[in-house]
């Protein structure tokens, strides 16, 4: 289990995230949301150790995180930003076994080669994994990058806006195989979303945060509702159920 | 299009071909005398040219720039600063010039110290626009350039014209004892540089997914900063600054290979430069009549290659 425990950090005079303190559901998709600037992405980035922490811990089943080995750290959590521009040209399969490179140190053997194909198989890539990835669309790239986290077969996956600049059909397709991984492979993702409604379906637990403070945590039922959401966005929300699935209508709210 | 290796095997048939040229065409004056003359140039090349090929590349992962090397950051102008200073203050007769040892070992020191503010103060946390790296690379450079240039107005002539032996790359009168230390030392940072290869491969993803797979990667960073900065000093001090060898030799490299893996680009790049240095050195002796050195040739090509980058660069950004 992950527990993050007062977390803090400032860049400047700013304080981007401010003493949150929780603990992150094994087995379980958890969703943070909240406006922007909230510090979702900074908590994230903290928590996978990609940026260091002004002040607090975050524990890995009650061991700090900064005192773990890095490739320990990398065989148990994977992180994939939201910014992937690389200035190499890889193919699918190649980008996808680099995901095995905390265990194979860049020599793979018959079993990373097996991670890959499954990896591959998994997002659906298997018949473009010769491709390069400066010939695939973004939605396909994206599916490429997170083939490569799921090669690194790691317990928790932690993913910041992977939605970002997809299509609907594309988005959609992400949010099922995010599913599929915690129903059923037993894997633990944490998620920086910023469309609500895809938190509201998809997640089991929400983390909304609203100027670097932590506002509300809970199963997701309790935090999609008006009265909550209003703390964290200041606007009215209303929540329409549609198919068993709460879904916000904001678009045409008066506040 | 061909397979690496086949590619690989190519450009080693033609350095090969580069070093048995070098080693016995036209040899005259006895060829127990010219002989071993020769073979001493040739490693002293070998050596300058891998450790700059193995430098250049590593760098340019970790800075993720293909246009910086440390030798354009200003590494080269810290050799001259250095030379001259030493023959400005102290003279042409002082321990630091006579001293070949000694003056190996503070040129390189002061190189590598140099390098390290440098990085210190340009790679901080806060990431820099390319361009303005480039820029404050360049103005430093000059700017000290320009203080060397300002030293040599003002040195004795005949000092300058001693000093000025030492600013040009030369192969044609290296020193055997300092061959043998650059060896040394370019063996022992090999030793460690090719463990690290697939480290590297994984840096060029850039550092968030780098780190996600296990790199401590600003420690990393650093130590590849330094292992290329020495590299570069003890070529510098050993034969003097070939700005822009570096430069030509992994874009080429990138261009040639178009892989990601850095055993090949480094084992490419150095075969590459191996070709440029020895083939160079051939054409100013047969072809030149030695009326000209291999670093004008070189940065003369390796200037335009440079301005040629560029400009791609900036069309590819606009």
């Amino acid at each position: 289990m992950i527990e993050i425990k007062g977390l803090s950090k400032s860049f400047g005079k700013k304080t981007v995230v401010e003493d949150v303190t929780l603990k992150i559901q094994a087995k379980a998709i958890t969703s943070f949301i909240g406006p922007n600037g909230a510090g979702k992405s900074t908590l994230l980035s903290m928590v996978s150790r990609l940026l260091d922490a002004d002040t607090g811990e975050v524990l890995l089943d009650q061991s700090d995180v900064k005192k773990m080995k890095s490739d320990a750290f990398a065989k148990r959590v994977a992180i994939l930003k939201q910014a992937n521009h690389l200035n190499i040209r890889l193919t699918v399969r190649e980008l996808v076994s680099f995901g095995r490179y905390p265990y194979s140190k860049g020599r793979l053997n018959k079993e990373d080669q097996k991670f890959v194909d499954q990896a591959l198989e998994y997002m659906n890539l298997t018949d473009m994994q010769d491709k390069f990835l400066d010939e695939l669309s973004g939605g396909q790239k994206q599916r490429a990058f997170i083939s490569m986290v799921i090669a690194q077969d790691t317990d928790y996956i932690l993913l910041d806006e992977p939605l970002n600049n997809l299509d609907m059909k594309h988005s959609v397709q992400i949010m099922k195989i995010l599913r599929k991984l915690v129903d059923e492979l037993g894997k633990t993702v944490v998620i920086v979303l910023h469309d609500i409604n895809f938190a509201s379906v998809y997640s089991d637990r929400i983390v909304a945060l609203k100027d670097g403070r932590l506002v509300k945590d809970g199963p997701t039922h309790e935090i999609i509702n008006s009265d909550a959401l209003r703390e964290v966005y200041d606007m009215h929300i209303p929540v329409q159920v549609q198919d068993g699935c709460r879904i916000c209508v904001y678009f045409n709210s008066h506040n | 299009m061909r397979k690496n290796s086949t590619k690989l095997i190519i450009l080693a048939v033609i350095a090969l071909i580069c070093m048995l040229l070098f080693a016995f065409y036209n040899i005259q004056g006895g060829f127990s005398y010219a002989f071993p003359k020769r073979l001493e140039r040739l490693f002293a090349m070998v050596i300058t040219g891998t450790a700059i090929a193995y430098a250049t590349v590593a760098f340019q992962t970790v800075t993720r720039n293909r246009l910086l090397t440390p030798s354009v950051m200003g590494i080269d102008s810290m050799y001259e600063i250095v030379q001259t200073i030493i023959y400005f203050a102290l003279g042409s007769s002082s321990i630091f010039v006579v001293s070949r040892y000694l003056n190996f070992g503070v040129s390189i020191i002061a190189m590598v110290l140099f390098a390290l503010i440098l990085y210190r103060f340009l790679f901080r946390a806060d990431k820099h626009p390319i361009f303005l790296l480039l820029l404050a690379g360049m103005i430093i450079g000059t700017l000290l350039g320009s203080l060397v240039t300002f030293m040599q107005v003002i040195i004795d002539p005949v000092e300058y014209e001693s000093l000025q032996a030492r600013l040009f790359a030369s192969f044609m009168n290296v020193k055997t004892e300092l061959l043998f230390i650059s060896a040394g030392i370019v063996a022992l940072a090999f030793l460690y540089g090719t463990r690290i290869l697939h480290k590297l491969d994984v840096m060029s993803l850039g550092r968030d997914n780098a780190i996600n797979l296990g790199i401590s990667y600003d420690k990393m960073v650093l130590r590849i900063l330094i292992l290329s900065s020495v590299l570069i000093a003890v070529s510098t001090a050993l034969v003097g600054p070939i700005t822009f060898l570096g430069l030509i030799v992994s874009n080429l490299a990138y261009q040639y290979f178009a892989t990601y893996k850095h055993s090949v680009l480094i084992i490419g790049a150095s075969l590459i430069s191996i070709i440029a240095l020895v083939g160079g050195q051939f054409l100013v002796l047969h072809v030149f009549n030695l009326t000209t050195t291999i670093s004008v040739i070189i940065n003369f090509i390796g200037g335009l290659y440079f301005i040629y980058l560029l400009l791609k660069e900036s069309r590819k950004a606009g």
